[in-house]
Order: C-alpha cells, then sequence, then structure tokens
C-alpha cells in the first residue's frame, strides 16, 4: 500500500550528514580530561588466578588509577548474569579482563598494564563442542558445560508423533551440516566513555543497539541505590531476563547514529569498565578497543552442527523431522541460550511438518563468548534447511521449486513451537521471484496459494 | 573449466523478540511552529529504521516527512525502547509511533474544533494542514493549530504511544510458545560460476522476492536486501572465524586475514515486494532486516550444486572445500 509518505522513497534524514561525515561515531564524543583505560586480558585459556599485585603498576606515570574484580559492586552482567565485569578467580577465555588501568594517555595505560604481577595457574581448556558435551571433559564452568533449559541439557520442542511420522515415511534422508562461526565486522569497535559529573551522575556514551538494556544491567553493577535488592533477583536468574525493568536515574546512556552493529553490539561489551572506573576515581574515562581486540574478543555468531534425520514421502512431502542441534556458546552464556530456542522453535524452516523432535543443545568452550548475529538462531535454520530441501529432493527426483512449493506453509498451520501463523505468503513470494526471474513454474504450481487448505 | 548454476532457496522471519515482553514506546510534540519531535529510546546504527519511524508518524500527522525531527538515543529524553534488534523496530517501535502520533492528532482536533467551532470527529489531517473533512477549503496549518493551542489554550500537544507483546516462557515438555509476532518470507535465486581448475565461486547474480508487510520506504527495504545480501555471500564463501578448528591459534585479529566481501563480490541484485499486509502491523508493515542474510547462504551452495554436482555440508565453501568435493566426485 501507499500513502502520502508510506511506500515513498524519502530520503534519510540523517542520510547527508552520514554522506558528508557529519554524523559521529561514538569515539569521536571528546570530553576534555577524560583518561584511556587499557585492560589486562588473560594470557591463558583456562586458569585460576592465585595472585594480582598492582601496586608497581599504580605507581607507573600517567596512571590515574587501577581496578580488578574487587573495585566491581556486583561483579555478573548478562542476559543470564554470569559473565564477570573483571574475573575474580576462574578465568575462562584467553582474553578475558581482568584488570583495568585509567591513565593520561594509551602509551601509559600499557605501560601501567605490563607492569600489572599476575599469578594464574593454568588449566586445561576445551574448545570443540563435541569434546567439551562428553562427561569427562574439561569443565569450562563448575556445574558443567551444557546450558540447563528447563532443567534439561538441551531445549526441547516437540510436534505430532515423530514415530508414527517415520513409519509413514517412504524413505529417510539423513545429513549433517555445519555453520561456522562469523564476525560481525561492523564498522566501529567497541568503544564507550563514561562522564561524571558533581551530581554524582554518570553520562556513558555507548556504542550500543539498546541502551535501555546497558543502562539496567550498569544500574546492577554499581549497586546504585542501596535499597535496589532487584540485582540479587537478578543474579538467580537461569533463564532469559533482560534487566530492562532495572535502571537507575543516576546514569544517562547516550547511543550512535552510526557504526553498525548486525548483533555484535546487543552485549555490553564496553561500558562497564569505565563506568565503574569513571566512578571510583570522578574522571572521564574512555575504553577504545583496537580492531585486533575486537576480531579476537567480541561477540560473533557461534558455529552450529546440525543433524538431521527426515521421513519423507515418494509425493514430496516432508512427514516427520528428527533434529540434533549443536550450538557452540563460547564461555559465557550471552545470547547463547536465547538464539539456541529461537533456532529450535523454527527448525523446520519455512515449512510445515507434521511431527518434529528438535533437541538443541547449547555448550560452552573456553572460547570468547559467541552471541547474536543478524539472525539469531533463524540463521543456522534457514542455511541448512534449504540445503536438506535440495538434497531431499534430488533423493526422491523432483524439482526444487516443486518440493518448496508442496511443504510451504499454508495460512493456518503450525510451527514446531505451536503458534498457528495466519501471515503467509511463501508460496506467492516463490511465484513473484519466478516471473521476475524467468522461471516457468508449471500450471499446477502457478495455480497454488497460501490459502489453499492442506491435503 | 567454468561452469555454471542456479540455486534457489526460500526462508521466513519472525519479528520482534521471540520472548514477547519488549517494550516499544514513542513520545511526539508538536512544536509551536507546527514541526513535530519524534522521541524513540533506541539507538539506530545506520539502519535506516528511525527514517521508517518519521515516515509513520508523518503518515498519520498529515504533514511533509521533512517536519518531522527524530530523536533516538538518549535515555533521558526518549521513553523506553528494547533495542534495534530482532528486526523489531519498524513493527514493535512503529506501532508506539502510529498509537503516538494518533493521540496527538486528536488533541489537535481538539484544538482546531475550538478555533473553528467545529467537532473534532469531523476533522482530518492532511497536507500540513487540519481541515474540515467535507470542506476543505476550512482548515488551519498545522502551525497556526499549534501556535494556538500553545499561547491561547495554554496545551501541550503531546502523543503518547505504546506497545508490547505479552512475555511468554516455553513449555518444558513440548516447547510451545508463541515466539513470532509475525512472519516474512523470502525467495532467493542465484546464479554462480564455478571454476573447476582453481575452486572459486563467483556469484553472478542474485534475485530475490521478499514478503515484509507494507514496504514503507523501498529504498531503504533494498538498501537491507542489498547489505544482507553481502553478508550471506561472505557466510557461503568467505567467512570463518576459527579456519583450524578446533584450534584457536589461527583466529584472525584483522580485516586482511578475515575477508569480508567487498564491491568486487558483490553481483547484481534484483529484487521484487510481494506485499502480503500485515493486519496488525503499522500501516501492514513487518520486519525483514536480519532474514535478508539468512537465505543467499544455501542459494549459492545450491546453485554450486547445480554448476558441479558437489552438496558443500559445511560453510563456507572455500576454493579447498570446492576442490577436495571435485577430487572425491571424480574418483566415485
Amino acid at each position: 500500500m501507499t500513502g502520502r509518505v508510506i511506500g515513498k522513497r524519502v530520503r534519510r534524514y540523517d542520510g547527508m550528514a552520514h554522506t558528508t561525515g557529519e554524523s559521529k561515531f561514538v569515539d569521536d564524543v571528546i570530553v576534555p580530561g577524560t583518561l584511556t583505560i587499557k585492560v589486562l586480558r588473560s594470557p591463558v585459556h583456562k586458569g585460576t588466578i592465585k595472585n594480582i599485585d598492582t601496586s608497581a603498576a599504580e605507581a607507573s606515570p600517567g596512571v590515574a588509577s587501577v581496578i580488578t574484580a574487587a573495585d566491581v559492586p556486583f561483579n555478573a552482567w548478562g542476559v543470564i548474569p554470569d559473565q564477570p565485569v573483571l574475573a575474580a578467580e576462574s578465568v575462562r577465555f584467553k582474553g578475558e579482563p581482568i584488570a583495568a588501568v585509567a591513565a593520561t594517555d594509551e602509551d601509559a595505560a600499557l605501560e601501567g598494564i605490563s607492569r600489572i604481577r599476575l599469578d594464574i595457574d593454568e588449566e586445561e581448556p576445551v574448545f570443540d563442542p563435541l569434546e567439551a558435551m562428553k562427561p569427562d571433559a574439561p569443565k569450562v564452568r563448575p556445574e558443567g558445560n551444557l546450558f540447563i533449559f528447563d532443567g534439561r541439557p538441551y531445549r526441547k520442542v516437540v510436534f505430532g508423533d515423530i514415530e508414527e511420522g517415520f513409519r509413514s515415511a517412504d524413505l529417510i534422508v539423513e545429513s549433517e551440516y555445519f555453520h561456522p562461526a562469523q564476525e560481525h565486522a561492523q564498522i566501529e569497535p567497541m568503544v564507550s566513555l563514561a562522564v561524571p559529573d558533581s551530581s554524582g551522575r554518570l553520562t556513558v556514551y555507548t556504542v550500543g543497539q539498546a541502551p535501555y538494556w546497558n543502562l539496567g544491567m550498569l544500574s546492577n553493577i554499581l549497586k546504585m541505590d542501596p535499597r535496589d535488592v532487584r540485582y540479587e533477583q537478578w543474579a538467580g536468574q537461569t533463564r532469559n531476563n533482560w534487566p530492562i525493568n532495572s535502571s537507575s536515574g543516576r546514569i544517562k546512556m547516550v547511543g550512535g547514529t552510526v557504526g553498525g552493529a548486525f548483533g555484535g553490539k546487543t552485549d555490553m561489551h564496553a561500558d562497564h569498565i569505565p563506568t565503574v572506573m569513571a566512578l571510583k576515581i570522578g574522571r572521564p574515562c574512555k575504553w577504545r578497543w583496537t580492531r585486533e581486540e575486537d576480531l579476537k574478543y567480541s561477540t560473533y555468531r557461534g558455529p552450529w552442527i546440525i543433524h538431521f534425520r527426515d521421513g519423507v514421502k515418494k509425493d514430496g512431502r516432508i512427514v516427520a523431522r528428527e533434529i540434533k542441534a549443536i550450538r557452540e556458546a563460547g564461555a559465557y552464556s550471552s545470547l547463547n541460550p536465547y538464539v539456541t530456542d529461537k533456532y529450535c522453535f523454527l527448525a523446520t524452516g519455512c515449512y510445515f511438518i507434521p511431527n518434529v523432535r528438535v533437541r538443541g543443545y547449547c555448550v560452552f568452550t573456553n572460547k570468547p563468548p559467541a552471541s547474536s548475529m543478524r539472525g539469531f538462531g533463524i540463521t543456522p535454520s534457514s542455511v541448512t534447511t534449504e540445503l536438506q530441501m535440495d538434497k531431499i529432493a534430488e533423493t526422491i527426483g523432483i524439482d526444487p521449486w516443486e518440493i518448496r512449493f508442496i511443504n510451504a506453509y499454508r495460512k493456518g498451520d503450525q510451527t514446531p513451537g505451536r503458534r498457528v501463523i495466519n501471515s503467509v505468503a511463501l508460496i506467492e513470494v516463490m511465484q513473484a521471484l519466478a516471473e521476475k526471474a524467468g522461471v516457468k513454474l508449471s500450471d499446477r504450481l502457478k495455480a497454488m496459494t497460501s490459502s489453499d487448505r492442506r491435503k | 573449466m567454468k561452469k555454471r548454476g542456479i540455486g534457489l532457496a526460500t526462508g521466513l522471519y519472525p519479528t520482534a523478540m521471540a520472548t514477547g515482553g519488549d517494550p516499544g514506546q514513542a513520545i511526539i510534540e508538536v512544536q509551536p511552529d507546527g514541526s513535530v519531535l519524534l522521541l524513540i529510546g533506541t539507538s539506530e546504527l545506520g539502519q535506516g529504521s528511525s527514517t521508517v519511524l518519521a515516515q509513520l508518524a508523518a503518515e498519520v500527522l498529515g504533514v511533509d516527512y521533512e517536519n518531522i525531527r527524530v530523536v533516538n538515543n538518549d535515555t533521558d529524553i526518549c521513553p523506553v525502547s528494547w533495542g534495534s534488534l530482532a528486526s523489531r523496530v519498524t513493527y514493535m517501535d512503529g506501532k508506539a509511533v502510529v498509537a503516538a502520533a494518533e493521540e496527538a492528532r486528536s488533541i489537535l482536533f481538539e484544538v482546531v474544533a475550538e478555533m473553528m467551532e467545529a467537532k473534532p470527529k469531523d476533522l482530518e489531517a492532511i497536507d500540513g494542514k487540519i481541515q474540515v473533512k467535507d470542506s476543505p477549503s476550512l482548515f488551519k496549518t498545522m502551525a497556526e493549530a499549534a501556535n494556538f493551542a500553545t499561547f491561547e489554550m495554554r496545551k501541550l500537544i503531546v502523543g503518547r504511544g505504546v506497545y508490547m507483546r505479552d512475555r511468554v516462557q516455553p513449555d518444558p515438555e513440548t516447547g510451545a510458545m508463541d515466539s513470532i509476532a509475525t512472519l516474512a518470507w523470502t525467495a532467493i535465486l542465484a546464479e554462480v560460476e564455478v571454476d573447476t581448475e582453481t575452486g572459486e565461486v563467483s556469484v553472478l547474480k542474485i534475485t530475490c522476492a521478499y514478503d515484509t508487510g507494507t514496504v514503507i520506504n523501498p529504498m531503504l527495504s533494498e538498501g537491507q536486501i542489498e547489505g544482507g545480501t553481502a553478508m550471506g555471500i561472505g557466510a557461503a564463501l568467505m567467512e570463518e572465524l576459527y579456519p583450524v578448528y578446533p584450534s584457536t591459534d589461527l583466529k584472525p585479529d584483522n580485516l586482511g586475514d578475515y575477508v569480508i566481501p567487498t564491491a568486487v563480490d558483490v553481483p547484481e541484485i534484483e529484487s521484487v515486494f510481494y506485499e502480503c499486509i500485515c493486519t496488525h502491523g503499522p500501516f501492514g508493515a513487518k520486519g525483514f532486516g536480519e532474514m535478508t542474510a539468512n537465505v543467499p547462504p544455501a542459494a549459492i551452495l545450491n546453485a554450486i550444486h547445480d554448476a558441479v554436482g558437489i552438496r558443500i555440508t559445511e560453510l563456507p565453501a572455500s576454493p579447498e572445500k570446492i576442490l577436495r568435493a571435485l577430487e572425491e566426485k571424480g574418483r566415485s
């Protein structure tokens, strides 16, 4: 539909500023007297911190302050708050922040970092999710290497009668696919500037995609309101629980206007350390990650191993699908359980399959935490389901278009997560594509609609 | 030898957070000069969603889009938004913007009704004016109305809008959950050329169709498609953060070693929209930003199979994997 403005190719209101370079990246915000933060990152993949001696760093020229876990009022953050701002005892990935230095410039901060004496016992890490799933694998976390979904080491989604589905199938098509880890590669790396004022308030300039999430998490980390007990409730959470409902009027978040994110800036990568530091020493503090730090230690799309076992009829109908999916999370929960859930609810892609059983595992390894990236769990679903569709089509000898028309969701169908769907247009979209691309569809496919009742 | 092939892939994408409970809120203030301030609590980092929100406000208020000023990145000023993620802003924050604009418009109607001794229900907002529906020559401009409200009626023209779905949790035994606000759909054709000597794959053309409900701004939607397609080409052919799995030693630390697609890798992209209007979306719109990256990889890998008869099951389809698969196929 079109209106006066709806459906029109109006220019972006910020387009000219972006084009001329007038739009500011978050790193372009300059506040006089700002100290530069650098962070001591774990030199080992897994270990136990025995001692941190910061006295030489504190005496280093230009260094204003050094903070460790002891300086963080509530040392846990995340949607499921299991990630320390600064590691206190256990280190779970190489590059995990352990201590931070604020200094007059970058060189002085790096010199300060080099003078911190870290005594750490290195332990055996595990990098392969399949290894990590074995009972005798080194433990990434004391409670085990599998995220627990409602008391179970995997998310369970069942729909229809899977055994009956396989019994009614003419043949089985089984496959395994691997979707690798992918980097967001957004333009602006992680950066944050925390500016305290004389009233005790803080302004935090963030690259975050969701400033209100970060506001809630910072309020908890800082325990800004001593009467506020919500951070304690938050600490006990084992399900997805965004702390957006907890926020402090003592912090103001200012977001960016350019720089990209693609899911890489849902996690609070850089805001916590400068905020803790700025509150401690009363001066503006900026933490700017290098591209190297961003690539090595920021979140990324976690890799997936997905095993399909499909029961198929000779006429092209898929009547049963059993899936075992393994999502590698890295060392902390971050958004990985949410991503796993989102995959499991729509593991059949854009097709109606009457009998489904999905087990979605979320496995911890000693790598930097993975998290959201453009598409969450739908990306591996789309990629692997569509490869599987072509394989099934070839196996039973029908056309790739036809198998998709036969199995496409129709209005009123249910997803594996039992949602009845109505705004359905896959068949029409395929017809539009065929017309655009000059592909001749059979009369039968041309006559189909998403409103057709399923036989 | 260079061989060409065509591959098809389709996909869907659910708008907004699967867990529900993700608020979108908006405040609209009509200032005394008749210009409009739109306050939104999410950060836009380049995708164009705030422009779409401004278009929604302009449509409801009947003003030029240029009259809307968006302020969207300050938690002292802007109401709560869940953020720019989950393809949610156009739909979730968009619904809040439409509601806020409707409230502001209803206040404007009250003001103009008093100015012209008319009834609010007989008025409409169009072309920067509040006019009597059946007698368009009887009107007040937005500036006249806003000025009168401010300085004669002592009135503040502020509209508030909120939208949030119920918070939900999956059933532990079945996984049942209402995780979808609405669904967008796509089908994509990729044409590739595979060099059987080097294993290199060139994507020659991408043709795609999308249903995103009402397309609020075709230019911005095409921008999402082009950017997402490039990201999908990277996933299909180039990108792997742990190239020597599972060792972490060779994890790339610069964008020379971690290669993402550039202009030379992205082919001609042709797109068409099929608008299956979302009855509960803002002016019928759905969200779709993320899905543009999800579906191209499978279309490209299916096209590789069409060209040379090999199925790559581990992304990315690097030259090494292509050559190994061709070698294996030659042996069998």
